[in-house]
């Protein structure tokens, strides 16, 4: 838990606006309150062989 | 001061009837008092007294580098939430608003050791061949 007005340099660099935001290995951001599924789904990306570029920025 | 209501007291108590292993909040924290490093400590602190199965130490961010290495701790003020395993929950900053009922359950599934996922999470999981850093941010309104 990263409590953004705290580390606004963080929630700047991960463009937190609207919380919760997950981001995973520092490159995948799940916006919001997401199903169990779905971040578990998100969290599998980490093994894809390229690794999440921009596209990523807007998941 | 943070000071924990009465009636969240009671709460929290009851919430702290399921807990099993000990656990220890982890505080890492400075001298020269980051903004709100003293309101971690002391919520760490009454948080800590409401049950004889949580304990609390205060590791000094800079004093301690190297302690602070040991949790992976990068930034200030953290709470460490550690069982007798240690699952990686880090607090980072301090958990107000919202984020308190959420500092409290993470303190009652490390001690329960219950996940709560799903059988298929669970085996999606399984197949995880890397370490997955998780960061998840919250705003205390």
């Amino acid at each position: 838990m990263v409590e953004a007005i705290e580390f606004p340099h963080l929630a700047n660099k991960y463009q937190a606006f609207g919380v919760p935001l997950t981001v995973i290995n520092e490159t995948i951001r799940v916006e919001g309150s997401v199903p169990e599924a779905r971040l578990v789904q998100e969290l599998l990306r980490v093994m894809e062989k390229e690794k999440p570029g921009e596209a990523a920025w807007h998941g | 001061m943070p000071t924990i209501t009465d009636k969240d007291r009671k709460t929290i108590q009851e919430w702290f009837q399921k807990l099993r292993d000990p656990v220890r909040l982890v505080v890492f924290s400075q001298e020269h008092e980051c903004e709100y490093c003293q309101e971690t400590r002391e919520i760490a602190a009454e948080v800590a007294s409401l049950s004889d199965r949580i304990t609390v130490e205060v590791h000094d961010f800079l004093a301690e580098a190297n302690v602070a290495q040991q949790y992976g701790v990068d930034k200030i003020p953290a709470i460490a939430v550690v069982g007798p395993q240690d699952y990686g929950v880090r607090n980072y900053g301090f958990p107000s608003g919202y984020e308190f009922p959420t500092f409290v359950q993470g303190i009652v599934d490390v001690s329960t050791g219950e996940h709560g996922l799903s059988e298929a999470t669970l085996q999606q999981l399984a197949q995880l061949d890397q370490p997955v850093h998780m960061q998840v941010f919250v705003t205390p309104t």
